[in-house]
Order: C-alpha cells, then structure tokens, then sequence
C-alpha cells in the first residue's frame, strides 16, 4: 500500500510545532500502525532526516505507551484497540491518514508524539491502592469475593493508563480513568475500609491536574481501548457523593 | 574459581527460616539512613521498592518508561504458580519445587528454589490483599488452571492479563510509598552504567531521556531488577525496550554473567508473517489445556484448509509423543517438536512455518462460550493481529524467542560477586535453570520483591556505615565520562545503516546459529559472524539527532551496542557447554529419538563468566550444583 501522512511534528515543549506530509510507500497490510512508522522512519534516516518520535513499548496493546490521535480519534478506527494493534488492511490504498498527539493541558507534548502523562501517575499516588503492608496479610480465601464483583473489579482494573479518555473528551476530563481505579477497589472486600478517604483523594487530585470534568460526552468510553465503561464514572460519582459528608 | 552460593545447609525444609532468622537486621530508626537504588519497576523492582521504602529504607527507582505501571511485566498473560493445593489435586510445597527442578532439567540451586516454592503462598495473599482481581470461583474463592510441565492445577489467573495486574498491584504499592515520601521514582531514565567503589557497588550513571543530561546517583546498595535480554533475538515476545544494558555493562564492571545460553523459545505465539515485523506476540500458553496441536500426516496435505483434512490425516504430535502430558508438555519439548514437524516438510501457513492450535473440540465438548469466557482476549488479540477467527479455523502458531533463564549470577541473598549489587527477577539466573516453567517467571520476581530482598538486603547494610560514597567521587566522574564518550562516538560515525537494519542482521544470525538447536559449527559461524557485525555497526551506524533531546535512535544504539557484545558470549557459553538441558539444545548430544541429552558427569554446574575485555576470552568460573533432595533423573514427560 502507499499512503500520505500529515504528521505533527514539534521539536519540545516551546515549540509551536506543525503538520509536515511525508509518504509511506510499500506498507504491507498486514503491518501494525507503529510498524508502518518504523518502515517511514527508516526511509528518513536513509534521507538524512529526523524521524518521527513516538512513544510505545509492549506492541501489545498491554502497557499503555503508545499514543496517537489518527484521523481525530484517540487510537485511531478500529474499536477497542490501541494503535500498537491498528493494522495498516483497516486503511486502503492511496489514504491520506492524519497523525497528531494526544492534546489537553494536563498533558503537555514533549516532542513530536510523545506527551508528558505523569499526572495520572499522580492521580493514582494520591490515593488509588489498599494500604496493605507487605507480609502479614491473611490467606486469600479467607475473605471470599462474589464471582460478579470480581469479575466487575477486573473489567475496571483493565484499564492501561494511557490517557485516550482525555484526548477524546471536549472536557478534557481523566474521569473515566479515576472511575475506572476508584470503582476496581471499591468493587472488593480489601478496598472498602478506605474508600471514603481514596475517593475524596483522588478526585482532588484529579482537578488540581488540570483535568475538566465530566459533561456526559461518552467520548471516553467511545475511544478507551479496554471498552472501561462510562458506568464506572457514575459508580465514582456514588461514591464521592457517599464520602462527601463522611469524615475520613 | 569455584563459585560458592552460600546455600544455606541442613534439611531443606528448614533452610530459609533458618537463613531468615541468622540475618543480620537494621535497626528501624536507622533504615532512613541508607539509600538502596533499585533499577527497573517490573514485577521484581516494583515490589522490592515498595517493600523496602515501607520498611523505612530511602529509596529511588529508575525505569525507562514513563511511568513504573508500563514495566514489561504487565505484558504477561496467563498466570501465576502457587503451591496452594486448594484444587485439592495432590499439590505441595514439595511438588512445585520438585516440578521446577525438574523442569528446569537440573540446572538450577536446590535452595533457591525451595524458598519460592515455599513463599509462593504468600505472594497470593499480598497480592489479593493489594487488590489484584484474581478470578474467582462462584462461591468465591480463587480459582485455578494447569500450565506446561506440571499435572496440577496451581495456577492464579486475572483473564489474561494476569501480569498487568500484579504490576499494578506493586505500581499502587509503590505509589502509596511515593506519598509516604520514602520512594522517588525517576521515570525516563536508562542506566547505563553502574559505579563501583572500591570493589564495592555504589552508584549508577544515567541518561535522562528527556533531556540527554548524563546523571550520578549514589546509594549504599544498588538493585539490579531490569529484566531479560532475549531481544538479542530481534525478535521475540518482549517489549521493544527489553535490553541486556544495564545487566551487561554491570557485567563490564566485574558482575559474573551466567548461564547466558540458557535462553526460552516459546511454543506458542504467532507466526511471523513478513520482514516488516518488528516483534512476535504471544499466545499464552494456557490455551493448551485446551487447544490441540497438530499438523498434517501428509505434506501434499499442507496447503489445505484445515476443515478439508479429516481426522485420521492429522498427525497430533504432542499427545502422540508424550501421552502422559500430551499438549500440555513443557515448553522447550513442545517448542522443539513444533519446529520438527516443520523441518520434515509438514509445517502450515506462510513458508510452512506453523502448526494448528485447534480448539474444534473442546467447542464442541464446553460450547463456544465457555472457550470465550477462558481465553475471550485472546482470541481478539489473535483476530486483530492475523484477521482470523480462531472460533472458526484453528490458530497457527510456531515457536519464538520469549525468556532469559541466564543473568546475572547471584548467590543465596540475591547478591552478585560484586558487593553491594543485587540483582531480581528475570535479570538474574537463579530459580529456572535450564527452562522456565510456565506462571513461574512471575512468581520469581514477586518472591524476590517482596518476600527475599528485604531481608537479605539487611544483612548486608547492617555491615555498612550508611552514606560514605557520595556523587562526588571520582569513580562517578569517570563513569559520566565513559558513557558522554560512548555517546558521542555513536553520534559521529554517521554511516549508511540504521540501527534497526544492524540488529535484524544480528537477530537473523543468533537465530539461525544460537536459536532452538545449536551445533559446533552453526555456534562457530555464529561467532565469526557477530564481531563483522560489531565492528561495521562501530564503523557504518547512521544515529540520528543529537544527545541533547529524546532521541530513541541513540536509545536503541545504545541498546544494540551491548547486545553485540553480549551476543558473543552468548554463543561461547552455548559452545562450551556440551551437552543438551531445557532450552540449551546441541544436536550432537540428542537421544536416538531426539531428547536432550544431559551430561551431569561433566556440566552439572553454573557456568559464570567473567568479562575480560571486548576482545579477550571471558574467563569461567563454576559453581557446582549438589542435588540432595531431588535425585537426577532423565526428564521425561511420556
Ligand atoms: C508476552 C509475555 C507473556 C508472559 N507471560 C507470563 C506468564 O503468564 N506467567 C509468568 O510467570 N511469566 C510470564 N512471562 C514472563 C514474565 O512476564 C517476565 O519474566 C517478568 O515479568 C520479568 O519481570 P522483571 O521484573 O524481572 O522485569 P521487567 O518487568 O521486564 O522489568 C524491567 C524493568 O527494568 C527497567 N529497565 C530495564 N533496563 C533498564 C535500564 N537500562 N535503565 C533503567 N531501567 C531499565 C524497565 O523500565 C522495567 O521497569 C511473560 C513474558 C512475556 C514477554
Ligand atoms: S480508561 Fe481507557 S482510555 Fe482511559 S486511560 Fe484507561 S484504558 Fe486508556
Ligand atoms: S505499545 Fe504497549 S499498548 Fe501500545
């Protein structure tokens, strides 16, 4: 296949960055996104010029690194995929494919593609674990756990961190991904004692980053690789609306 | 030099609680005092970090990702080994540790592996404790499944995301230590070299990623927990990231590298399906409790669609040739007759490099929802990569590059030769010997994390005075400057090849000549050929852009430069051990019917080299393996 792309470049954070057109020539359709930019940057390096930078690292679909918007959505089309698992037969020949970063002010673009996505590390330091010490705990049968809840806490649990929620919301809002931690451990046995602290925590945290809040744009749950549901906001909302006349 | 691993003596059984209680301690009020380096945020750094920062230990942890969550451990799909018995089918701590000695075809420390068989219990509770959504039976309790290589069913599964939330289960813990204050995380950092002292491991020398600032680091104990080195491959199923640097430059530094041939091909992932590729994926191996192999019995037949082949045509080697563990066989025995029915003609799909992996059956027997329910990820993983449904046509799989049993060689406390260096998880040699058992890898870097380092790591910092070695002494200077020159070179030579052009040629080499069989001659090619390949990398490498911003070029140089000194060593170890166990196959030491033929006369040992200079013969040191409570036997799997 030979394809056209307008892809964003920006040298740092300072940068005002721009469009440039480069083409892809003889991509097999069988390639994944990232590896049809590998063949693109190899042919620029030939070139004696820059190629493109961007994040990734498993090629799974697991850790979460990777990050593109193409053609406007967060992953680019194909459902419930990250871009390290888009493959180049979802395009057809002669395409001209648009490839920016992720875009919200909480996460600002460090180079080319690659944004800086430390505050929902954040989020997640503020209060998103069980206090458990290390050593001391009891046996993992001695708190049963309905089959339902924990098959629940694992369909939040699935989310990867990647940020697409935000790049997708017109609020720019990492709701979806705090819903998504907050809901896991609220779901089970071992988070609840906590859960009126972690709530608040975390939410705080959440609006001191930057983040917009939730206007029921279900753009998140659209764009979220993992298919996290937009009901795990409405469980976070719950819950912060439980902890909120509770003292900690 | 014989190597002692300073096992402890006396009846097994007894042998880490007694080791655990002659340990030295530290004092809680002056644990503050110290500061421990722990490199890499997987599940062996992960867990340790968080452990020893909520002992009250100073930590900081370095990982090269942008957040400790994408650590490569979170790619691990199937499961986690325990010896819990709750099936009820005949497990034990005995057992798990017998089945890992013997599948690690006896090359591996009695000891050690004793201690993960027997905390392997409580890294289930630490983990349910954390949160880790374990799946779970309908009257709420843990449920299991069988992985290769064991008749029991000892295996904690989270779908097949297993690895990604135990990592989230030590990434929360180590977040809450990043609250408490007594962990810094440094994200987007690579070590690439470690500082030594007086002998003695003080420090580490960094580049920041983001700015290209080469940064000191010092600690009174630095921690090595960096992962395995089997992208010497090119490809395989590691993240593009996993690299042998950190182990390999420690390794510069006097850190004895061991059993580096000891390397794991995976039975079952995906084929590969052309030169654009720049990784192979995984199918867990799980999908054999369900999933049959099998190819034609005729070659004419191989072109066929799968449907078109009635039974009696089909060849299901694995039950064929091993009926008392059919498809669930160990991974190198499975691996290496995947790769023999193709090698005689009868491998399927492109250049007839795959086999089926066919779940027609349990469909029919469990209906397609249940099969859905187990692997459902799986399956739309496979879809996705290959645009066919396994629910309709069988998978194809076909071996690949997966896991490192060799690294860095470590005695009973998890400490290299070099004082003050410890090294976790996949990135040293110790539990696995010759072959890794599947949802043991996992197991071994949350034992080391949680439940080994904290303690062992007292009894060493109790014979220190905390905070003698600061950044300012020159060792630091000096390691800052070896690694700005290396990077300066590497910008300068400017020369028609990229990186990634070098390291495929590289992985085509040690796959070819180092991969699943190794011969005298193909290891010897293989060491012609790899210093060609070093010395054009050091003359025609094209490294674009410049030290002072992200810049993955002269990452991946970086990266490509150690694999091509590794490599070597790789090979000689391959060469000089003489005999066949686990994943180490030389076809001149094969049964009459094509088993690995081990040769405990002369090779039951660790084999730990030191590195002497690029280009001057490492040296070998030995240490003996004693087998007490196991008794050395063929491993046979019939
Ligand atoms: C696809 C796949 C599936 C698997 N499935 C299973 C399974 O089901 N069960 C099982 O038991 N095992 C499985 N394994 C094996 C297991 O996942 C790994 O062996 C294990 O997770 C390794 O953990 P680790 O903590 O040692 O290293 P890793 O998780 O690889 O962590 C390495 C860390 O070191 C850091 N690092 C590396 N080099 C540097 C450097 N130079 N500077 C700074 N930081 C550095 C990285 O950033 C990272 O944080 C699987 C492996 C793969 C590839
Ligand atoms: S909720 Fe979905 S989109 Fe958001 S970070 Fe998690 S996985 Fe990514
Ligand atoms: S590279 Fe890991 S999710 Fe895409």
């Amino acid at each position: 296949m030979n394809l056209t792309l307008h892809v964003w470049r920006q040298k740092n954070a300072s940068d005002p960055g721009r469009l440039e057109q480069y083409q892809a020539k003889n991509i097999s359709p069988d390639s994944s996104f990232l590896e049809m930019l590998d063949q693109v940057n190899e042919e620029l390096i030939k070139e004696g010029k820059e190629p493109i930078v961007f994040d990734h690292d498993c090629r799974e679909g697991i850790c979460g690194m990777c990050s593109q918007v193409i053609n406007g959505i967060p992953h680019g089309p194909e459902k419930e995929a990250t871009v390290c698992q888009l493959h180049m037969r979802r395009f057809k020949d002669g395409d001209a494919i648009f490839i920016e970063p992720w875009r919200s002010r909480a996460f600002p673009v460090m180079k080319d593609l690659i944004v800086d996505r430390s505050a929902l590390d954040r989020i997640i330091q503020a209060y998103g674990y069980t206090s458990a010490h290390t050593g001391g705990v009891p046996d993992g049968n001695a708190i049963p756990v309905s089959k339902t809840y924990a098959d629940a806490a694992m369909d939040a649990a699935a989310c990867i961190g990647c940020g697409a929620c935000v790049a997708a919301c017109p609020n720019a809002s990492a709701m979806l991904f705090t819903a998504a931690k907050v809901s896991h451990l609220a779901l089970l046995p071992q988070g609840k004692v906590e859960a009126t602290r972690r709530v608040k925590a975390m939410v705080a945290q959440h609006d001191e980053e930057g983040f917009g809040n939730c206007t029921n744009h279900y753009e998140c749950e659209a764009a979220c690789p993992k298919g996290i549901s937009v009901n795990f906001i409405a469980r976070m909302n719950r819950e912060y609306l439980k902890a909120l006349p509770k003292a900690d | 030099m014989i190597l002692d691993g300073k096992c402890p003596t006396g009846p097994i059984q007894e042998s880490w609680d007694k080791h655990r209680f002659e340990l030295k301690l530290v004092n809680p009020a002056n644990k503050r005092k110290f500061k421990i380096l722990v490199v890499g945020t997987g599940l062996a750094g992960g867990a340790a970090a968080a452990t020893l920062g909520e002992l009250g230990y100073n930590v900081e942890a370095f990982c090269y990702q942008d957040s400790a969550r994408r650590a490569h451990s979170i790619a691990a799909q199937g499961g986690i080994n325990a010896a819990k018995n709750y099936p009820n089918d005949g497990d034990s701590i005995f057992r798990l540790f017998y089945d890992t000695m013997k599948g690690g075809d006896f090359r591996a420390r009695e000891a050690d592996v004793w201690r993960l068989a027997q905390v392997s219990n409580n890294i289930i509770d630490q983990c349910v404790a954390q949160g880790v959504p374990f799946a779970r039976d309908y009257a709420g309790y843990l449920d299991n499944r069988s992985f290769g290589g064991a008749q029991v069913s000892r295996t904690f599964y989270a779908r097949g995301q297993t690895g990604q939330q135990l990592l989230l289960g030590a990434y929360q813990a180590l977040s809450r230590q990043v609250k408490a204050g007594t962990v810094k995380i440094f994200a987007r950092r690579e070590m690439l070299d470690l500082v030594v002292v007086d002998g003695v491991a003080k420090g580490i020398t960094c580049r920041n990623l983001v700015t290209g600032e080469i940064e000191s680091y010092w600690g009174d104990a630095v921690v090595l927990a960096t992962g395995g080195y089997v992208n010497v491959f090119y490809l395989s199923t590691n993240a593009m990231g996993c690299s042998v640097t950190a182990t390999w430059k420690a390794a510069k530094k006097g850190a004895f590298f061991a059993n580096p041939c000891y390397t794991q091909i995976h039975p079952t992932c995906i084929p590969q399906s052309g030169d654009h590729q720049s990784k192979l994926t995984l199918m867990s191996e799980s999908l054999r409790n369900d999933g049959r192999c099998w190819v034609p019995k005729k070659k004419e037949d191989c072109g066929k669609a799968p449907g078109e082949i009635p039974d009696e045509d089909r060849d299901y080697y694995l039950e064929r040739k091993y009926p008392s563990f059919g498809n669930l066989a160990p991974r190198d025995i499975a691996s290496r007759a995947a790769k023999e029915q193709c090698d005689d003609g009868r491998g399927i799909g492109p250049g007839g490099r795959g086999v089926y992996l066919d779940f027609a059956d349990a469909i029919k027997r469990f209906g397609k929802d249940v099969i859905a329910a187990r692997y459902g990820n799986l399956f739309q993983m496979y879809e996705k990569i290959t645009d066919e449904d396994a629910y309709q046509v069988p998978m194809r799989i076909y071996p690949a590059p997966h896991y490192a049993m060799g690294g860095l060689w470590v005695d009973y406390n998890l400490m290299s030769n070099i004082p003050g260096l410890f090294v976790l998880g996949e990135a040293n040699f110790s539990v696995h010997g010759a072959n890794r058992l599947g949802a043991s890898a996992l197991m071994q870097g949350l034992a080391d994390g949680y439940f080994v380092i904290p303690y062992t790591i007292a009894g060493y910092l109790a014979t220190v005075t905390p905070g003698t070695v600061k950044t300012d002494a020159p060792e630091f200077r000096e390691s800052a400057e070896q690694v700005k020159a290396q990077i300066d070179k590497l910008l300068s030579i400017k020369g028609k090849k990229t990186v990634a052009e070098l390291h495929r040629e590289l992985g085509r080499v040690m796959w070819e000549d180092v991969g699943m069989a190794r011969s005298k001659e193909s290891l010897e090619h293989a060491l012609k050929r790899i210093p060609e390949i070093r010395n054009e990398f050091w003359e025609n490498v094209n490294v674009t852009g410049t030290n002072e911003e992200i810049n993955q070029q002269l990452e991946n140089a970086g990266r490509l430069a150690d694999f091509l000194e590794f490599a070597e060593l790789l090979a000689k170890d391959a060469l000089h051990r003489e005999e066949s166990c686990g994943g180490h196959f030389r076809v001149e030491h094969q049964t009459e019917d094509g088993e690995a033929k081990r040769d405990d006369e002369n090779f039951a040992y660790v084999a730990a080299w030191e590195f002497k200079g690029t280009d001057k013969e490492p040296e070998l040191h030995k240490e003996p393996l004693k087998f007490e409570n196991v008794k050395l036997a063929v491993r046979s799997y019939k």
